[in-house]
């Protein structure tokens, strides 16, 4: 019913040429989330028209006729006072049910998404896709394809929003956040920083280009012809020495790293840690925070020596690695 | 009330010795301790800080008329948004009633001769006005940028404005908050008058008391939060810096621990105030007194456990994410019922359209509406999509501009001619009321089309095809400010040309009514002693005086 | 004559204050006052507490090193010297409300700021000044070098000095108010403000000095205890 109602709506603003009442329905979960829009919406009128009148009514019908009528007296009444108090806070449980289940499909991303990662600097995006391309302030993605997005930032809090998407979530420095999308419609969307970062905030804005199949094989083709990011990882990899202590058969200084995403791994504090892009990144800038036991804790930092980047291409590097079997230890 | 009033006549104003009059020169009023004289002097300041505050907001709207900016640069918008954030909450809408209406009225509504502390009173007034002048200076040294929000790591790494003299200008007035809360919570508890109990108390004390509540268990969160944001500034220590261990989201969940119960802060008190102008101008008692005074104690409590919904967006889990959206639904349920035994207090009233009443209706309307649009920012899902978008901008102006300034200015009517003794003219009054009730739709309504639609807040800039709702706001903001100056003039005016107002020219009920206007210094000629019950129009005895 | 002034030509004990109705009254509403206050000093370093114990959750390891920096003998002293500060703080306090003479609550009331003196005395000419000669003081002004030993925990010892100089600090900032109301309660004591029948400021002060002293006693552990402590330091 609210569903057709607001078909409705939005058919007669677009026909009379007003500016239809959400942006584009773009993504999976668009239109999921402009319907509880449109629930929280007609209830907020309902109860808006509802005081409003009622007020209205008791303002004409009580007003004061002469100076010295005296108002008789009303009793409180407790049913009355259950009843404004339990049916709000119903309609309350039924909101918070619905955008909660909603919120926790958001927090879930389907295995099968692409990973692209995003760092956030002032006053830009950079993305990156895993087969190599980067692009600045704007993403291309092919339709029908859900994306995770890993975000962080480089230097302030950052937010990414895509308003088409209905899909939001801050950019932190020092860790990785993400959110993820499946875009249903091929289209130009808004890309907007969300989360005020200094001088060119507003400016920090872009565009996600979503293309059909064929347009985004094209559009790929086209592109300068970039290693992956695992590919680039792989050279970082040689280039600062990790290869050195981190052999491949684990006989090195430090553990292999052969099989190990994602795996959960006992560090020598006797936590227990999923191995994911934030452990690979700490193990990274903070190492004898998350040694193993049976490695010596001599790993030097590289905080300062990398950049963004260049954390997560070896980052790509090391899930790359994961496909291959773990080797003893 | 059976108050042995020694003298039920008209007294003319030239022969009453009152507050006003008591004593003259600058010095009796800079060394007083008289809470009535110190709430007038608040008023002076928090109307200055008001100014301030609205000419920064002038100049933005004028500057969003065009998406490339019509006015100023992006970092010259930065730092009026920022201005007009921290003036607003810290130095206009916190103080606001407690510091005014509170301190003037609390003693009087009581029966007692003054607050517990008055010297303590006058020193809060002295750090609220050295705190004003630290802000002042940073904005004479060209204003702050990072937003009244201050979040690391921008404003303690990245940000060139005077962020510590602005900090330092908000703790010091937050020390002011703080003597008032303990002030006026040991006023309450031990000062009432004989025959004043708990429940006979006019609900306006028991907004001011959980506001108190609030500002002695919050305010000290927020001092100790910009106390170590100065402390990272100055000595490029890392408490927040995560490139040496700190977590900028600690400095989020240290400051909205604060800053979410402020808001209860500034919405209870005009709460308070509309209690009293519904049964005023409907002569009634209150409908459901003891729910809405435990309502004012809930919403003191709750408020300090939902922080987390400002940070939906930020990382943290989802099972926080969950308790917090759970909590923030049930905040609103109080408020709810307040606002329904409003409505039901008018039913069979005797109701009159003087412009205090104006301001509480519009209160109830424009509040209902703000209140029901931060359920959808209590949604996770639909928090997700509005968070940092212009919707929460309209949200929380309609409660804060929609509801807690029209509560200030409704109560500033209704106890103006208590407080100088003179009536002002009510026609002005009314028309004045209309046009902030009418301004302040047509500015904060496009907001909530244009926040859906995916405006962020806090841009300089924006895409060409927000401009329209944007104009349609600004317009708006122009028919407001107009709103605003009509009190000014009027006001004034009444203070040398108004009539005089005799004791009680609304007919209300409450122990403030039964002394003179302007109230002699002690406050009552005799000590009241109290028999009836707060509101108790039924029994109305002959009104004007 | 109307009431009021009738009232006010009535003999008050010393000290009484007009806005209340009778001693009892003024004397309930300043010990409210007072915890009301208290309450507000619990949440104001609270809020540092917090911060402190998520860091130091998180931190485990270079905050123990940071706590090994600290001077336990210096800390510990001064535990005990708050200690006797808060009794003989009571003390004077007993004196008053026993009716005793003024030269014995003055007597109390000095000894109580040599103690505080005393701490404020060990704090910075020993400890803060020896923090500062070995490097160890946080920030860009004050030369804090980070040693080898530390390895990567090096950001995180230098964030357990913050705390303990701003938790310190802080705390030092109240003794050193603590030290300016017991000048003025000698002078007022000297003054015969005081009997056993009037001694509310003192009482009322004594609870802020013995919540000063409470701070100091979950700070001594928090700071300076982390990780155990064998042999001196």
């Amino acid at each position: 019913m609210i569903g057709l109602a607001q078909i409705g709506l939005h058919n007669a603003a677009a026909a009379l040429g007003l500016m239809p009442f959400a942006p584009p329905d773009a993504s999976s979960i668009a239109g999921d989330v402009d319907r509880l829009y449109y629930l929280l919406t007609g209830i907020t009128v309902f109860f808006s028209v509802l005081i409003f009148s009622i007020i209205f009514y008791f303002m004409i019908k009580y007003r004061r006729r002469s100076e010295d009528e005296v108002a008789p007296e009303t009793h409180t009444s407790m049913a009355l006072e259950l009843t404004w108090t339990i049916i709000p806070s119903l309609i309350c449980v039924v909101l918070f049910v619905w955008a909660s289940a909603l919120y926790v499909q958001e927090s879930r991303p389907p295995a099968s998404a692409t990973e692209i990662f995003a760092i956030g600097k002032q006053w830009m995006w950079h993305l990156q896709h895993p087969e190599g391309p980067r692009e600045i302030n704007e993403l291309h993605v092919p339709v029908g394809v859900p994306v995770k997005i890993t975000l962080t930032s480089q230097d302030v809090i950052h937010d990414f929003f895509v308003p088409a998407f209905r899909v939001k979530k801050d950019a932190l420095p020092g860790r990785y956040t993400s959110l993820w999308f499946d875009p249903t419609e091929v289209g130009k969307y808004h890309l907007f920083c969300a989360q005020y970062c200094g001088t060119n905030h507003g400016d920090m804005t872009g565009w996600i280009y979503v293309m059909s199949p064929k347009d985004y094989a094209a559009w790929l083709a086209n592109g300068e012809k970039t290693e992956s990011m695992a590919q680039q990882g792989e050279h970082l990899f040689t280039q600062y020495g990790c290869i050195e202590c981190h052999v491949a058969s684990g006989s090195g200084r430090g553990p292999s790293l052969v099989g190990l995403y994602g795996q959960p791994e006992k560090l020598a504090s006797g936590e227990m840690r999923v191995v994911d892009e934030t452990l690979i990144r700490q193990a990274i800038l903070v190492p004898n925070s998350v040694h193993v036991p049976s490695y010596q804790p001599i790993m030097p930092t590289y905080q300062g020596q990398l950049t963004e980047e260049q954390i997560l291409d070896l980052i790509a590097y090391v899930k790359s690695l994961g496909s291959q079997e773990r080797n003893g230890k | 009330m059976s108050t042995a009033i020694a003298d039920v006549h008209h007294d003319p104003v030239e022969s009453n010795v009152n507050y006003l009059n008591a004593s003259y020169g600058i010095k009796s009023w800079l060394f007083t301790v008289d809470h009535k004289r110190i709430g007038l002097m608040y008023l002076a300041v928090i109307t200055f800080m008001f100014t301030i505050g609205g000419v920064a907001a002038t100049l933005m709207r004028l500057n969003l008329i065009e998406p490339q900016g019509a006015l100023v640069e992006p970092e010259t918008y930065n730092k009026l948004f920022s201005t007009h954030g921290i003036i607003m909450v810290f130095f206009f809408l916190v103080p606001s009633i407690p510091a005014t209406l509170g301190n003037f009225l609390i003693p009087l509504m009581i029966g007692a001769r003054d607050v517990a502390f008055p010297k303590l009173n006058l020193l809060s007034w002295y750090l609220f006005v050295t705190g004003c002048c630290f802000a002042m200076f940073a904005i004479l040294s060209g204003g702050v940028d990072t937003g009244w929000t201050f979040y690391p790591p921008y404003s303690s790494l990245y940000s060139h404005t005077p962020v510590v003299i602005m900090a330092l200008g908000v703790f010091i007035a937050g020390f002011s908050s703080i003597l008032t809360g303990v002030n006026f919570v040991v006023t309450i508890h031990k000062m009432r008058a004989p025959g004043m109990t708990w429940f006979r108390l006019p609900l306006f004390i028991w907004a001011m008391y959980a506001t108190s509540l609030i500002f002695i268990l919050g305010t000290p969160v927020i001092a100790i939060t910009l106390f170590l944001l100065g402390l990272e500034r100055l000595f490029h220590v890392g408490i927040f810096d995560p490139a040496i261990g700190g977590d900028p989201l600690l400095f989020q969940h240290m400051f909205w621990f604060y800053s979410h119960p402020a808001v209860y802060i500034m919405i209870l008190p005009s709460m308070g105030v509309v209690s009293e102008l519904i049964t005023a101008f409907s002569r009634k008692k209150i409908f459901g007194y003891s729910f809405i005074a435990f309502s004012s104690l809930a919403i003191a409590v709750i408020s300090f456990i939902v922080w987390g919904h400002h940070m939906f967006v930020t990382g943290q889990s989802v099972y926080a994410g969950l308790v917090f959206s759970v909590l923030s639904f049930i905040v609103a349920i109080p408020s709810a019922i307040k606002v329904f035994n409003w409505t039901a207090t008018l039913y069979k009233g005797s109701i009159s359209y003087e412009a205090p009443m104006l301001y509480a209706l519009g209160f109830i309307g424009l509040f209902t509406i703000g209140g029901l649009t931060g359920l959808f920012l209590a949604s996770l899902a639909t928090d997700v999509h509005l968070n940092g978008t212009y919707f929460v901008v309209a949200h929380f102006h309609y409660i804060m501009v929609g509801g807690a300034l029209m509560g200030y200015l409704g109560g500033i009517h209704f106890w103006w001619p208590k407080i100088t003794g003179r009536l002002y003219p009510d026609m002005w009054a009314r028309i004045a009321a209309a046009v902030v009730f009418i301004g302040f739709n047509l500015t904060f309504f496009p907001q909530f089309v244009v926040g859906y639609w995916g405006m962020p807040r806090r841009y300089a800039v924006y895409p060409a095809e927000f401009q329209f709702l944007n104009i349609m706001s600004s317009a708006g903001a122009s028919v407001l400010a107009v709103g605003y100056v009509i009190p000014l003039i009027y006001l004034t005016w009444s203070m040398r040309y108004g009539p005089p107002a005799g004791r009680n020219p609304w007919g209300a009920k409450g122990l403030e009514w039964t002394t003179l206007s302007p109230p002699p210094t002690e406050n009552f000629d005799v000590p009241p002693i109290v028999t009836e019950d707060a509101y108790n129009y039924a029994h109305a005895e002959a009104s004007h005086v | 004559m109307s009431e009021m002034a009738a009232h006010n030509a009535h003999a008050h004990p010393p000290g009484f204050a007009h806005q209340f109705e009778d001693a009892a009254q003024q004397k309930e509403a300043g010990t409210l006052g007072m915890w009301a206050f208290l309450v507000t000093e619990i949440l104001f370093f609270g809020g540092m507490f917090t911060a402190y114990i998520v860091y130091r959750s998180l931190h485990l390891p270079g905050f123990i090193i940071g706590s090994h920096l600290l001077l336990v003998k210096f800390g510990a002293t001064n535990t005990a010297v708050l200690i006797c500060s808060s009794l003989t703080m009571a003390l004077a306090i007993r004196s008053a409300q026993t009716g005793k003479s003024k030269g014995t609550i003055i007597w109390w009331l000095v000894l109580t700021m040599i103690l505080g003196a005393a701490f404020l005395a060990l704090k910075f000419t020993f400890e803060w000044r020896t923090d500062y000669l070995e490097h160890t003081v946080p920030g860009a002004f004050f030369g804090f070098e980070y040693r080898p030993e530390w390895g990567a925990n090096a950001p995180y010892v230098q964030m357990f000095m913050c705390f303990y100089f701003f938790m310190t600090g802080l705390h030092a900032l109240h003794m050193v108010v603590g030290l300016g109301i017991l000048t003025v309660l000698v002078i007022m004591t000297a003054r015969g403000k005081f009997s056993s029948e009037y001694y509310t400021p003192l009482e009322i002060s004594g609870l802020y000095w013995h919540f000063v002293d409470i701070v100091w006693i979950f700070l001594f552990p928090l700071l300076y205890l982390i990780g155990g402590r064998y042999s001196g330091s």
